[in-house]
């Protein structure tokens, strides 16, 4: 059977069903292979259990790694699952969608000399999803304080911060535009990482704790203000993530066909049927990140012929780590490095390529045009906050929060974390570590006023 | 490559690697497919008595200790000596010799203590053309609750008498298999001698009980629900049989007595240190349980370059030559000093060495530098305990130093090498000089 199954049907222009649905499922396969019982026990005592274990200090929620995955080596998953999601009530996700290489598994002991890391990632996923399956209560919430907190969004950030808010005994109300909740784990990550709605199962797990209220369809300064937050709660946590995509800037980037790659995964996220979604038949993504990767192979996996990732510098400066960028390659990408868009050709109203300029020294300036009836802009998301009504009152960086070590914001009673904060760095784990500090120190706050 | 032609107690055989009496050497087909793989010998599974054929269990009777990757570190089992009628093992031993003149085939026997039913058996056996017997005085669980087996073998007054009515009544030699389920392995050793044996055997395997069903909360392995104790053996028990055999070897009561080792061999580099601790050749069995019979390959090969590398022109130069190295602690020279040492350049930074000692030793070991992760053996502090060495997963990374024309900035004390001390003359010892 091929790596992936590449249509051949030649339909110019952005269109559906470039392959049956059944290849588009083939294609949209678990990017990594869970482990089996045996081979998670295995892996597992491949493990040191380092002492000060740089995985660890490596996570950005700090997860207990040695400690799970000893426990996974002894045969008790669901213990190492209460340890990973006492940390890190969102293990679930980033043991499927985090950059691993560059995080716990870049910083295993196993690595140095002629050996391999720890494959901590899908050990993670193994003791979750038994605990999933087994739908076990890890949480209960202690007495009601009668405290009340306001938590906009239903990110990551936000769901994490509920989730701890509710254990100790407060009672949530999130605020939510979307009619989701899961924030980019439901809209933004790449559905291969992502099957069987497991966004939607996990925020029904952080939910099941049980005094926490989502309220959706609920922007911020369109239908409710701080100010009202303020008054209503008793503290207000605002998870409220990016706006839209940035603009390149250039010529024919509003001509049809031109779009930001953020809504293209969140269009693919949302429909009912991959088939369904509409993709063109030579793609060209703009941007580094693991926005483009997963924009780039998406579009390959619906069906495009020819996929093109354009980045401005090298390979090493990419956001998205060497193993991502092969990762894409391996599915049929092309990256090309070392370019930057200067206009988007444009014919009888349609997008036909992008014209490129080389920024490395030796050919720079040097042009170069890839046809393209699809063109993805991957360049990063541009802060939403002055809509939101927030930038008045807030000491901000380039439109992000500016927070303390706490989370809290310059203004009193108003934490955030997640992507909105400056210093966000776009992962959900580190998201979900905003929410969890922000809440124990919400809650050090209610309970000495 | 040294030839490893081996000449003991009289068999020769052209390597010294036997299969020792169990499930391998049952019956003829085992038999030759371990000989045609190349083994140097085997000891014929236990015949019994004639008469109605023993009975096993039809559960299960084997279980295993597992370690990383389900290799096997230790086995037991509560199989019984030879299910099969006596007339069909001695014609198949009888046609086994004939077919294999050079290999070694040894006939392992468990009757009654009684003489008659020794009297009985030996010519029968004698009668196979077979090269030796070998007396089962080991088996601790079944046979023993019948008075077999380890029963006898943990009682030396019958070690004895029946090693002298085998000798008495058949001109093969004899080897007493002897059981480590006893206090002093010296005692019933002593007696085979006495009684006249050619050789000894050990060990036979231990008793044990391997693990509990944590669903069932029954012992494994699992009987309707029922469990026994069995025989213990594979590579957990060889520094165990280890013991045993050197402390013969170094026994004067023993001396001249030959041994045959048996305890969790697995490859030639465990059978070099059994040959080195005083055995003439060696018997395997849970190894080629779990691998199968093409494992002698690598020991005949392994064993020969080693030989060769040494020095050594046969297996018999070997043996024994390391017996001189094993003493009593009293006389373990408490002058010579040790330090670990971490080569800083092969160091992965997992702190295993620290945690251990910090924890559980002698908190020798700092972990951090400047604020950065770094691993430092502290000297003052370090008792050379080797803990450290054992537990770091690089070989070669954290190693002893020994000490010499230094000071010991522990204690204090200068480290002559020159100057040795043992307990014996040891100022502390209220006993030294008297």
């Amino acid at each position: 059977m091929e790596l992936i199954a590449t249509s051949h049907n030649g339909k110019p222009g952005i269109a559906t069903d470039r392959l049956s649905e059944e290849a588009c499922a083939r294609n949209f396969c678990e990017m990594h292979t869970p482990l089996e019982k045996n081979a998670a026990r295995v892996e597992a005592e491949r493990c040191y259990f380092c002492f000060d274990a740089p995985c660890t200090e490596a996570c950005p929620t700090g997860i207990d790694i040695p400690g799970f995955i000893r426990m996974i080596a002894n045969g008790n998953p669901i213990g190492a699952a209460g340890l990973i999601l006492d940390e890190n009530i969102l293990g679930g996700t980033c043991a499927r969608a985090c950059p691993v290489e560059t995080l716990c598994e870049g910083a295993c002991v196993r690595n140095h000399g002629d050996d391999r890391a720890v494959n901590i990632g899908l050990l993670q996923r193994y003791s979750v999803d038994q605990a999933f399956s087994q739908k076990t209560e890890f949480f209960s919430r202690t007495a009601s304080s009668g405290k009340s907190v306001g938590v906009v969004g239903a990110g990551p950030a936000g769901l994490a911060c509920a989730h701890r808010l509710a254990t100790l005994g407060h009672n949530v109300v999130i605020y939510e535009a979307r009619p989701k909740s899961g924030g980019l784990n439901e809209y933004g990550l790449a559905a291969y990482k992502m099957l069987n709605d497991f966004a939607q199962r996990e925020v029904d797990l952080v939910l099941s704790i049980g005094g926490i209220d989502v309220k959706h369809g609920m922007a911020l300064g369109k239908d409710i203000t701080l100010e009202e937050l303020r008054k209503r709660h008793d503290a207000v946590f605002l998870g409220v993530g990016l706006g839209g995509g940035a603009s390149l800037g250039i010529s024919g980037e509003d001509a049809p066909g031109v779009m930001d790659a953020v809504a293209f995964i969140d269009n693919l996220r949302q429909s009912e049927r991959y088939s369904g979604v509409p993709v063109g038949r030579q793609v060209v993504v703009i941007g580094g990140g693991m926005t483009a990767i997963d924009a780039a192979v998406q579009s390959r996996l619906l069906g495009a012929e020819e996929v093109t990732l354009v980045y401005r510098r090298g390979p090493e400066a990419m956001k998205a780590s060497i193993l991502e960028q092969e990762f894409a390659k391996i599915r049929g990408i092309t990256i090309r490095y070392w370019a930057q868009p200067s206009a988007v050709v444009v014919e009888n109203g349609q997008v036909t390529g992008v014209e490129f300029e080389t920024t490395n020294e030796a050919a720079k300036g040097e042009t170069f045009t890839l046809p393209a009836d699809m063109v993805l802009k991957a360049i990063g998301q541009s802060p939403h906050t002055g809509s939101m009504g927030a930038d008045a009152s807030f000491a901000l960086d380039g439109g992000r929060f500016i927070v303390n070590a706490d989370r809290m914001t310059s203004c009193e009673g108003v934490w955030a974390g997640g992507d909105c904060i400056a210093g966000g760095d776009d992962l959900t784990v580190s998201a979900v570590q905003d929410g969890k500090v922000a809440a124990k120190a919400i809650h050090l706050t209610l309970s000495n006023p | 490559m040294t030839d490893l032609k081996t000449n003991f107690i009289g068999i020769e055989s052209p390597n010294p690697f036997w299969l020792a009496s169990a499930p391998p050497t049952d019956k003829a087909y085992n038999v030759n497919r371990a000989f045609e793989a190349g083994w140097g010998g085997v000891v014929w599974k236990t015949l019994g008595e004639a008469g109605p054929p023993i009975v096993n269990v039809s559960g299960p009777r084997y279980e295993a200790l597992h370690g990383r990757d389900r290799s096997v570190i230790g086995f037991n089992n509560i199989e019984l000596i030879t299910d099969r009628p006596l007339e069909i093992n001695l014609a198949e031993i009888k046609q086994i010799k004939r077919d294999w003149p050079d290999r070694a085939l040894v006939v392992s026997l468990m009757v009654p203590c009684q003489e008659e039913a020794w009297k009985a058996i030996l010519p029968l056996v004698e009668d196979t053309g077979a090269d030796g017997l070998e007396l089962n005085f080991g088996c601790p669980h079944g046979m023993s609750e019948r008075g077999m087996g380890a029963a006898v073998g943990q009682v030396p007054e019958y070690v004895e008498m029946v090693t002298a009515w085998c000798k008495q009544y058949s001109r093969l030699p004899v080897i007493v298999k002897l059981t480590p389920n006893v206090t002093s392995i010296r005692q019933p050793a002593r007696a085979a001698k006495s009684g006249g044996a050619d050789a000894v055997s050990l060990i036979n395997t231990i008793n044990s009980v391997m693990s509990v069903d944590l669903d069932s909360l029954s012992i494994k392995p699992s009987i309707d629900n029922m469990g026994t104790h069995g025989g213990y053996c594979g590579p957990a028990v060889k520094p165990i049989a280890l013991h045993m055999v050197s402390d013969l070897a170094r026994d004067p009561d023993c001396a001249g007595l030959p041994i045959s080792a048996i305890g969790g061999i697995s490859n030639w580099r465990d059978a070099a240190e059994f040959m080195l601790l005083g055995a003439g050749n060696v018997q395997v069995c849970t190894a080629a349980m779990t691998h199968g019979f093409k494992i002698v390959d690598d020991m005949i090969d392994g064993l020969g370059r080693f030989l060769q590398d040494k020095g050594f022109a046969s297996v018999e130069d070997a043996v024994g030559r390391a017996v001189p190295t094993l003493t009593d602690w009293q006389h373990l020279n408490l002058n010579y000093t040790v330090k670990a040492q971490i080569d800083q350049d092969l160091c992965i930074q997992c702190g295993k060495c620290h945690i251990v000692c910090e924890d559980t030793s002698h908190q020798a070991i700092r972990a951090t530098r400047n604020g950065k992760r770094h691993y430092e053996v502290m000297e003052d502090e370090c008792v050379g305990c080797n803990l450290c060495v054992t537990v770091c997963p690089v070989e070669n990374c954290l190693t002893l130093r020994s000490l010499s024309n230094e000071v010991d900035v522990r204690t204090g004390a200068y480290v002559d090498p020159d100057k040795k001390l043992h307990w014996t003359a040891h100022p502390n010892n209220p006993m030294a000089g008297v």
